[in-house]
């Protein structure tokens, strides 16, 4: 497994590029804080690099199992008006979003 | 729309070398989606097949497929590649409108099928396309655009979303790059995906409709200077929706971006669109952060480890494939590997052999797919399996003119009947009284009639010009409307006529 960047030095640049692909507004001060903070997380979680792991097996899963998969079979879904209840706006049956910028469809 | 500058084809070739390579999506036909049991039917009313796992609702959790994996080692099997004895989903995270989850479960670097190939062949040379991955993945919703004029986004003011297609599995099948394709790189890249095409058809994996979007291409093309070591700048010619849409696009960027170099400009890496009205391409969205999908293994879902036994079951069970049937039957058939390639070329394999199997001859049913239907499936711009006529039927007008009941001429008449949806050919034959006539009286006042109606014709025949004959057969033909027997109409003719 490899760690995190050195010493887990995030840099601001790097919180704002998360924060954009997160579609998250952040001002300078927080960028700033949250740099801050998501450092001291990693630092915490890369201590799991210090276990001395020469004698464990790696795992890529916390659970043992392999293959587990259902039959192909079709079942009921939700009502259409339980779904669209769940959306912001709704318009001619489907989920009404702003405008798509840069892309063709 | 395009004001792309094109350096004409042939030209480019003798200074330039086309590298091409394709990632291709297929939806799978299986009953229920990836990860949930909402039904896949297509054309159901918008959002009726969603549920809180394709929805992505808080705390719904995915189960995989059986049927779905299955269709993907298969088609890995069938395109000769090594199935993966340990395989994972992964999460492809971007904010999309169409990706309710705010990521798609795709597959990442343990996909379930690598390292295969694909041997195509143009014009009787082979071209091997290797294939780098076959992966599995979910289809995304489908958007609607509003405002815009034509359903675009430009212009749109707001963009409507239907998650009925949104968790359907969609397998994705990646070539590595193909070079020294030259100048028949846009025929290879159409042969591939009609190849792939026939071999999804085969395995009953999918339904592969190209207009419904049951097989979506991506097609990479560049260009590099002849005997450069290094290949060009690559474009991305995204949803290729048909066959020769394949072939035109690569055509198309390659004149394109030959005109780029020749100006001593570079070639854009970036995702293009298809325009088919044009044939052009056009720049398409550049997402700069497109590459930062920031895949992680998909905890919700255990791995996926085929072993031996199971990937071995599955091999056996494999169909006949396309390349080995056509094989098969152009022995059984007896023909050339010209005439095989007329009818692959024809979209009539299948169809040949549906209609033998119903009873006709191998070069009968020939004749009439590659003759008279081949002929009214191009007059209608369709392919020839779209036509309202069945092999069966084919096979049963086949039937009716060995029989004698009718002649080519009246099984045409019969043709138009049943293309026009009046019944099956004994019946549009009875009904539109199409059966050849015997020896009636009506014949006979017919043929008497033309010997009549024709002094001059008739004069010379019994003065020994026998060739002239056939003016009176026509005449015979034209009052019975095509039903007589030609043949016999002669004879009539000739025991009239030439003293023996
Ligand atoms: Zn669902």
């Amino acid at each position: 497994m490899s760690t995190p960047s050195p010493k887990g030095r995030l840099t601001r640049d790097e919180v704002a590029h998360l924060a954009h692909l997160s579609r998250l507004a952040c001002s300078d001060e927080e960028l700033e804080l949250f740099a801050g903070q998501l450092a001291a997380v990693l630092d915490a979680v890369a201590q799991v690099g210090k276990a001395d792991v020469a004698d464990v097996a790696p795992t890529t899963h916390a659970v043992p199992m392999t293959n587990v998969m259902r039959p192909d079979v079709a079942r009921p879904s939700l009502p259409r008006d339980a779904v669209l209840a769940g959306a912001p706006a709704a318009e001619d049956d489907r989920f009404r979003v702003p405008r798509i910028l840069g892309e063709e469809a | 729309m395009s004001t792309d500058t094109l350096v004409d084809f042939d030209e480019l070739l003798t200074r330039y070398e086309p590298v091409i390579g394709l990632e291709t999506h297929v939806e799978l036909g299986t009953a229920s989606k990836m990860f949930c049991g909402c039904s896949t039917t297509f054309g159901a009313e918008p959002n009726t097949q969603t549920c809180p796992v394709c929805l992505g609702l808080p705390g719904s959790l995915p189960a995989a497929n059986e049927a779905a994996i299955e269709a993907t080692i298969r088609i890995g099997l069938a395109l000769g590649c090594r199935i993966a004895t340990w395989s994972r989903f992964a999460r492809k995270n971007y904010f999309y409108p169409d990706i309710p989850k705010g990521f798609q479960t795709s597959q990442y670097d343990e996909p379930l099928c690598t390292a295969g190939h694909l041997d195509v062949e143009v014009d009787g040379e082979i071209y091997r396309v290797e294939i780098e991955r076959v992966h599995l993945e979910e289809d995304t919703g489908k958007n609607l655009h509003v405002g815009g004029s034509t359903g675009r986004i430009h212009g749109a003011d707001h963009s409507l979303v239907d998650y009925n297609r949104a968790g359907i599995p969609l397998v994705e099948i990646v070539t590595r790059p193909v070079p020294g394709a030259g100048a028949k790189a846009p025929e290879v890249a159409r042969a591939y995906v009609t190849e792939l095409r026939e071999i999804l058809l085969a395995l009953g994996v999918s339904e592969v409709r190209m207009e419904q979007g049951n097989l979506r291409c991506d097609v990479n093309t560049s260009l590099a200077p002849t005997g450069s070591l290094e290949w060009g700048t690559r474009t991305e010619t995204k949803n290729v929706n048909s066959l020769r849409s394949v072939e035109r696009s690569v055509r198309f960027e390659m004149r394109r971006q030959a005109a780029v170099l020749d100006a001593g400009e570079r070639v854009v890496q970036e995702t293009r669109h298809f325009h088919e009205d044009t044939g052009s391409t056009s720049p398409g969205r550049s997402k700069e952060e497109a590459t930062d999908y920031r895949y992680f293994p998909e905890p919700d879902l255990v791995p996926i480890a085929p072993d031996e036994e199971w990937v071995e079951k599955l091999r056996v069970a494999l169909p006949e494939l396309p390349a080995a049937r056509r094989v098969r039957l152009q022995q059984e058939w007896g023909i050339s590997p010209t005439e095989m390639a007329w009818l692959v070329n024809a979209g009539a394999v299948e169809l040949v052999s549906d209609t033998v199997a119903a009873g006709a001859s191998p070069g009968d049913a020939r004749k009439w797919w590659l003759g008279d239907l081949a002929r009214r499936a191009n007059d209608a711009g369709t392919d020839l399996g779209e036509l309202a006529i069945s092999p069966a039927q084919v096979a049963e007008l086949i039937g009716l003119v060995s029989a004698g009941t009718i002649n080519d001429q009246l099984a045409r008449q019969a043709l138009d009947g049943v293309l026009a949806g009046e019944g099956d050919p004994a019946a549009v034959v009875e009904a539109r009284g199409l059966a050849v006539m015997g020896e009636s009286d009506e014949l006979v006042a017919a043929v008497d009639a033309a010997i009549e109606g024709n002094p001059d014709v008739a004069e010379k025949v019994r003065g020994g010009k026998v060739q002239a004959i056939g003016a009176l057969v026509g005449a015979v033909m034209k009052t019975t409307r095509g039903k007589a027997d030609a043949a016999t109409v002669k004879r009539m003719l000739e025991e009239r006529l030439v003293s023996s």
